[in-house]
């Protein structure tokens, strides 16, 4: 196992929102880490908007669009899938997706494995 | 094959329609088509020419372009004239030397404005008001006048007071008959309809022929009648009808109908074969059509004739319905009851709500064959169906034009509609077309309009095809696309309903009980505004919080860096010095550009997320709250000075508008509200283009409603006079109860009151006479909202649970490098992208 698909471990539970996003910091990155309570479900992608390079996607509005949970940027509401980073109305332009989990109450990320960095592209 | 040379003279509307029609039929490659056109503009929407005062371009009233015709293949010359027609040798001359050979010629010329033969008409500051040449010069030279008159109180010389009164023009309409309007409405209708039209500042003279036009001597020019009167004025528009434009055909020695226009036939074929009129040019049964319809019935007519198929011309309806300074006129058809043998008539007169509706029916009670509104024309639609589809009338007629008691209006159904029945007279479309569209895989109103081209005309019948469209669409099973989105099949105006009425709390409850999936960034901020205008719960409440929109969500708005304006209320734009002072201090120890808003308040901007509470916990010990410039809801109260300071105020501006801040501050709405108070006359404070706007009068307040700035401006309406301040109050309270209930997403007070049937009248009538039973609700509604205000950032720095989502990560204190400023005048500003390149090292990806 390299370096970069190690669990990192970036806050509690508590940090986690109902319903909404908080920023994490890993090394140079953000990740924007979303929680559906009801669902049990969390999401991890790239923080930084491919589309105006603002560290601004986890304050963004959840939900889903025919039934792929996205989250919209904040700044001009492009969607972004939670399940694979795709934007829907572009779809070559993606989100690095993080696996994410909670051990107990600790909140840990793990990198994209395909990406040494994950930067926009 | 040699191509058949058509030349086309004339590009207004119906020559426009027919080239249209022309391009899109399969036989378009057989015609080498040349378009001459007398104006510079390619053709244009002539019936909507007066919304070229309210803001609406040229551009936009467009209906073709140079790039469509040469797309289509056809050569179009504009700004130039014909000057003769050679039916002989089959060629036209025009004024720029240009000889044209054709085969077949169209006349599509129209026609021009007649202006009565009177000494003087001629005189600068003397128009006509038919092109949009004419507009432009009516405009520059109202620029310096204060009064206007409009020779003509027919339905174009009532367009053109509207005109001059858009332009802000005291304006005068002058009539010969006894009455406006003489060829559509009858007496009472006139009268009825000149008391309403003068109820909103226009001046009518009936009787009054004038005979002469000379210099003025307060004004620019005078106006002088047979009656030896006289009448000042600064411009005049002379607006007494039409006349074919048949000089070319005259010359030509082609026959003529008796009151001028080409003679055709059915088939719009001239005394010579190869020549054809279509449009108001067109003398068919001696008879001119100035309506557009029947234009565009000519124009099919002219091209099946063209390409050999066959459609016949066989008259048309002149039956119409209008808008004629904002006061519904409509005509059905005989409206004298002279054109039919031992015609009976209804009529209802009520001079209280200035209403006149009349029905002219057979002999023998069964057929409607003709009627008049004046003052509402919601009954137009149904009595047109019964008019143009022969229908039987139902057992009591008369209740078609009574005023219906309590909702129960006996609208005749769609369903009931033969499927030959025209639903859009200028594009005939039938509901079967309509229906055909739905069937062909349509799914929306637009859609239908946009293979049908239905309404796209005079756009008399959008309301009808709206609900047509919504009938079948329900009836076929399909879901009508007034859906607020994928996750619920409601209006916002629905969802208000269900929320307020079933008492829902949460989103979770609502997505529940009438939505589906998860909901998105277009409903949930919608019920989160809801919740807001019902409940006034916290916005950032766990249950309200995942639902606010961008700037809601962190009660700042948010820049294109990312960072956050901050804005504290500043009610009524008066603030002490000490409290400048100390904005000040909060701005330059956080770094924060300053700048004056337009609704009189100071705007920082620069904030990151993770210093907002910082900033507001300064302001909030300084004493300000937040002013809520973030939400949907009301911003400011501008005022003027008032008679505190300024000598010509007549009332205390500054306490009105502080007052209104402060007892509807933070209320949220479907969309922002801007008030103004304006201490007298004058309107320093400019509240005529407010939501709400409030102007000082010697013994009270007027109020008006529904202005507008930003994209598409509106002119405020005169809701009530000389309110005392609680009516005044009272008044805004029920308005803004009404329109959260409702208006649409995201639709302003203008557009909301626009869209509003009835419009104001109707307003007027639910708020100041209670005609709905509403007003106790409403008011409870109101003093709901007043009582449980808060300040939100008051409310979060008191909360440690809504202080967590204010930080850039949960797992570090930093700002975020990404952010770049660079210096301008003296403060900061986000640095551009060039500017970024030169201090950021770019890294390779």
């Amino acid at each position: 196992m390299t370096e970069q698909q190690t669990w990192i471990t970036v806050g509690q539970r508590s940090d986690l929102i109902d319903g909404a996003g908080v920023g994490a910091q890993v090394d140079s990155d953000q990740v924007a880490l979303f929680y559906l309570k009801k669902h049990n479900q969390l999401f991890a992608v790239g923080n930084l908007c491919p589309f105006n390079d603002l560290n601004i996607i986890a304050r963004g509005i959840i939900g889903d669009i025919k039934g792929e949970p996205v989250v919209a940027s904040p700044l001009h509401k492009e969607h972004f899938s939670l399940r694979d980073g795709h934007c829907l109305e572009q779809p070559e332009v993606r989100l690095p997706v993080w696996q994410v989990r909670l051990e107990g109450d600790v909140l840990q990320v793990m990198r994209p494995a395909t990406q040494a960095t994950s930067t926009s592209f | 094959m040699n191509k058949l040379n058509l030349v086309v003279i004339g590009n207004g509307m119906v020559g426009h329609h027919f080239l249209e029609q022309l391009a899109a039929s399969s036989k378009a490659h057989a015609f080498q088509v040349t378009v001459i056109g007398e104006e510079n503009y390619c053709a244009y929407d002539r019936v909507h020419l007066s919304e070229y005062f309210q803001g609406k371009s040229s551009d936009e009233l467009a209906l073709g372009s140079a790039k469509q015709y040469k797309d289509w293949g056809f050569k179009l010359h504009l700004g130039v004239k014909a000057t003769a027609i050679e039916p002989c040798s089959r060629k036209v001359q025009l004024d720029d030397g240009t000889e044209l050979s054709y085969d077949k010629l169209i006349l599509a010329t129209g026609s021009y404005p007649f202006v009565p033969p009177i000494e003087g008409s001629t005189l600068e500051h003397c128009f006509t008001y038919r092109t949009l040449t004419d507009l432009d010069a009516i405009r520059s030279s109202a620029n310096a006048a204060n009064t206007g008159v409009v020779i003509g109180g027919g339905l174009l010389g009532l367009e053109a007071a509207k005109a001059l009164r858009d332009l802000d023009l005291d304006t005068f309409v002058v009539e010969h008959s006894p009455r406006l309007m003489n060829a559509q409405i009858d007496q009472e209708g006139g009268e009825l309809l000149q008391e309403k039209i003068e109820a909103l500042g226009v001046q009518v003279l009936t009787q009054r022929a004038a005979v002469r036009v000379t210099e003025g001597l307060g004004a620019r020019l005078c106006v002088e009648f047979a009656d030896g009167k006289k009448l000042e004025t600064d411009l005049i528009v002379f607006s007494a009808g039409i006349r074919p434009r048949d000089e070319l055909p005259r010359a030509a020695g082609l026959l003529l109908g008796e009151r001028g226009g080409v003679a055709v036939d059915n088939y719009c074929q001239s005394s010579d074969p190869q020549i054809l009129a279509i449009g108001e040019a067109a003398a068919w049964s001696n008879c001119c059509f100035g309506l557009v319809a029947p234009g565009y019935q000519m124009a099919k007519v002219a091209l099946a004739n063209l390409i050999g198929e066959e459609l016949a011309f066989t008259g048309a309806d002149m039956s119409t319905k209008l808008k004629l300074l904002g006061v519904d006129v409509g005509a059905i058809g005989d409206t004298q009851g002279n054109q039919n043998v031992g015609t009976k008539i209804y009529r209802y007169l009520d001079q209280i709500s200035q209403h006149y509706r009349k029905m002219v029916v057979s002999a023998d009670g069964q057929r409607l064959l003709g009627a008049i509104l004046v003052g509402d024309n919601s009954y137009y639609d149904t009595l047109m169906q019964y008019y143009r589809n022969g229908l039987d009338l139902p057992a009591h007629p008369e209740s078609l034009i009574l005023p219906s008691q309590s909702g129960s209006t006996p609208l005749l159904g769609m369903a009931a509609l033969p499927d030959s029945a025209i639903i859009c007279s200028c594009h005939n479309v039938s509901k079967g077309d309509i229906v055909d569209c739905l069937q062909g895989g349509c799914a929306s109103v637009a859609e239908v309009i946009e293979l049908s081209r239905a309404s796209t005309g005079c756009g008399g019948c959008s309301s009808q095809l709206k609900s047509l469209v919504e009938q079948q669409m329900a009836a076929m099973g399909m879901a009508v696309s007034s859906a607020l989105c994928e996750h619920f099949a409601y209006t916002r105006q629905e969802l208000e309903h269900m929320i307020r009425t079933e008492s829902i709390l949460n989103f979770n409850q609502l997505l529940e009980r009438h939505g589906q999936g998860m909901g998105c960034d277009i409903c949930k901020p919608t019920a989160a505004n809801i919740f807001a205008s019902v409940q006034n719960d916290f916005v950032l409440s766990a249950d309200h919080l995942g639902l606010q929109d961008t700037n809601d969500a962190f009660l700042a708005n948010m820049q294109k860096d990312g960072t956050y304006s901050v804005v504290p209320r500043i009610a009524g734009g008066e603030i002490t010095p000490e409290m400048l002072i100390l904005l000040g201090k909060v701005a330059r120890d956080f770094g924060l550009y300053s700048k004056i808003t337009g609704g009189q308040r100071i705007d920082l901007f620069g904030a990151e997320l993770s210093q907002l509470p910082a900033i507001w916990q300064r302001l909030i010990e300084a004493g300000f709250e937040t002013g809520q410039a973030y939400g949907k809801s009301v911003r400011t109260v501008k005022s003027c000075v008032g008679s505190a300071w300024c000598r010509y105020g007549v009332q205390d501006s500054v306490r009105l508008a502080i007052d209104l801040e402060n007892r509807y501050k933070g209320i949220r709405a479907p969309h922002k509200l801007k008030f103004a108070v304006s201490g007298c006359t004058r309107e320093c404070a400019e509240a005529q283009s407010k939501d709400f706007g409030v102007i000082a009068t010697e013994k009270g307040w007027n109020l008006y409603v529904a202005g507008n700035g930003g994209m598409r401006p509106r002119h405020a309406d005169l809701f009530a006079q000389d309110l005392d301040t609680d009516s005044l109050i009272r008044t805004i309270d029920r308005i803004m109860i009404f329109y959260i209930r409702t208006a649409g997403r995201l639709e302003r007070t203008a557009r909301w009151l626009e869209s509003l049937e009835g419009g104001l009248e109707y307003l007027q009538k639910v708020i100041l006479h209670d005609s709905l039973g509403l007003n106790a609700d409403l008011d409870q509604q109101m003093a709901h909202l007043v009582a449980s205000y808060q300040c939100e950032w008051q409310t979060t720095l008191n909360n440690p649970e809504s202080l967590k989502r204010f930080r850039q990560t949960i797992n570090s204190a930093g700002d975020d490098p990404q952010l770049l400023y660079v210096s301008e005048r003296g403060q900061k500003r986000p640095a551009n992208a060039q500017e970024r390149a030169q201090h950021i090292p770019l890294v390779s990806v």
